[in-house]
């Protein structure tokens, strides 16, 4: 079973329709049982880093969380918000203490080191660098590209949990994996057939 | 690569998807699911949807509508029309619409814009001004489809949702509208120039070349056009187009 963890930000249902047309049935829940028992886990999110964080932390769910990702090994992947906040925290807002899974931290897009046309929100379809060899990206369409909707950027303290970068003006992180957890910072299920793959290796491989 | 996001719209009006020339003329093009299913299979970079009929009727989103659209729509989705709590922008988000469009409330609630950015963030949060011109030719802001004007400039109001915390401006001129005429670049440069969030641009489309013109000379960062891509010209038969990716790729900048 595949579970989308809800704790009242993201676009959940987008989500959950790219699955079902993809044949694989989740769940929307923030349920502590539907955590326990999932294969799959989905962190979606949509928003402010230091209000998402809050919600999650304050879920009942929020223990079970921690221990089907750092002990069961259960793979997660975290979606735009929910890549970010896999990481130890972010310039954005107040500061919060991030999950912590994944080394690193969200930053604001550099504008000083951006070109004058390229305005933050970054918003658009972009390809992306492939920086190492995963099954998330086995047998995907060529020329492959990915929604992009975001001010804020990760950026990783180690090179080896980076697994794809993009550029808006600038190279950034658009995808890390670090064992069972992965983040990608676009919207796979608003990414077309390219998206509805990505799903589908997360599932089928991990 | 840089992409630039070509973006069709829609408008809903008594259930169905019509089209207007100059904010009139309402033409009948289609049902809304079907129409977004042919947008969805032609991988288009993104889709807003606006219900034209929501402010003026003084009621919410037809959330129902809304989710059966979003079932299969497999691309970022924006929607606009009586958006006026953020319970209902909580809703809209849930059911996939990533994007809230406010247009009647960027002027008379402006904390709605606050709020919204505050918790979907403020690329979540894109305010539509429609744009016409008063009988000296002056820009004027106008409200409810073009009917009521609005006392406030329209590098004015987009300052001040700017400030408010709106991530993009959906820029559209009712002169254009439907007129296949290309864009008002005067009016997109004026308005790209002051704030420093994407401007859509909207309003006139009838050519890839018209969407450079308002990238290249207007400084828009994404355009959208809705004649052109239900339309067939000359005589406006309804045909449900969309630019394959060799033209996409030739909007550079």
């Amino acid at each position: 079973m595949v579970t989308i963890i809800d704790y009242g930000v993201g676009n959940l249902n987008s989500i959950k329709n790219m699955l079902k047309k993809i044949g694989v049935d989740s769940i929307i829940s923030s349920q502590s049982t539907d955590i326990e028992n999932a294969e799959k886990l989905i962190l979606p999110g949509i928003g402010s880093y230091e209000y998402g964080m809050k919600k999650l932390r304050s879920s009942a769910f929020f223990h079970s969380l921690q221990q089907k990702v750092l002990q069961n090994k259960t793979p997660i992947l975290g979606v735009c918000l929910g890549a970010q906040l896999l990481l130890n925290g972010s310039e954005e807002g107040l500061p919060v203490e991030g999950l912590g899974w994944i080394d690193g931290k969200a930053v604001r897009f550099d504008q000083a080191k951006m070109s004058d046309s390229f305005k933050v929100p970054h918003m658009g379809w972009n390809e992306l660098i492939i920086k190492k060899q995963s099954v998330l990206f086995k047998d995907m369409y060529p020329d492959h590209r990915y929604y992009f909707v975001h001010s804020y950027h990760m950026v990783c303290n180690r090179q080896t949990d980076i697994l794809a970068e993009s550029n808006y003006s600038y190279n950034f992180v658009a995808a890390v994996e670090k064992q069972n957890v992965i983040g990608v910072q676009f919207h796979p299920e608003k990414s077309h057939k390219f998206g509805m793959k990505l799903y589908e290796n997360f599932i089928k491989y991990y | 690569m840089r992409r630039f996001r070509v973006i069709p719209v829609l408008m809903m009006h008594q259930g169905g998807l019509y089209k207007s020339v100059k904010f009139k003329d309402y033409r009948y093009v289609g049902d809304p699911i079907n129409a977004v299913r042919i947008f969805n299979d032609k991988e288009v970079d993104e889709l807003i949807i606006l219900d034209i009929d929501a402010s003026k009727e003084n009621r919410g989103p037809n959330m129902q509508l809304l989710s059966e659209i979003a079932s299969e729509a497999f691309m970022p989705m924006g929607y606009g029309g009586g958006l006026n709590n953020i319970n209902q922008v909580k809703q809209l988000v849930f059911e996939g619409y990533e994007k809230a469009v406010f247009n009647y409330s960027a002027v008379h609630n402006l904390s709605l814009i606050e709020q919204t950015a505050h918790l979907f963030g403020s690329s979540s949060t894109v305010v539509s001004i429609d744009v016409g011109k008063n009988w000296l030719g002056q820009y004027k802001v106008y409200e409810l489809n073009g009917k009521k004007s609005v006392s406030m400039s329209v590098v004015e109001l987009a300052k001040k949702v700017e400030s408010a915390g709106a991530g993009e401006i959906f820029l559209n001129s009712i002169e254009k509208d439907g007129t296949f005429e290309g864009y008002d670049i005067p009016l997109i440069m004026q308005v790209s120039g002051a704030v420093k969030i994407p401007v859509i641009a909207a309003g006139g489309a009838a050519s890839v070349n018209d969407f450079k013109k308002a990238i290249r000379e207007g400084g828009a960062s994404a355009v959208a056009a809705g004649s052109m891509f239900v339309f067939q010209m000359p005589h406006k038969a309804v045909l449900i187009t969309y630019p394959d990716s060799e033209s996409l790729n030739s909007i550079t900048k």
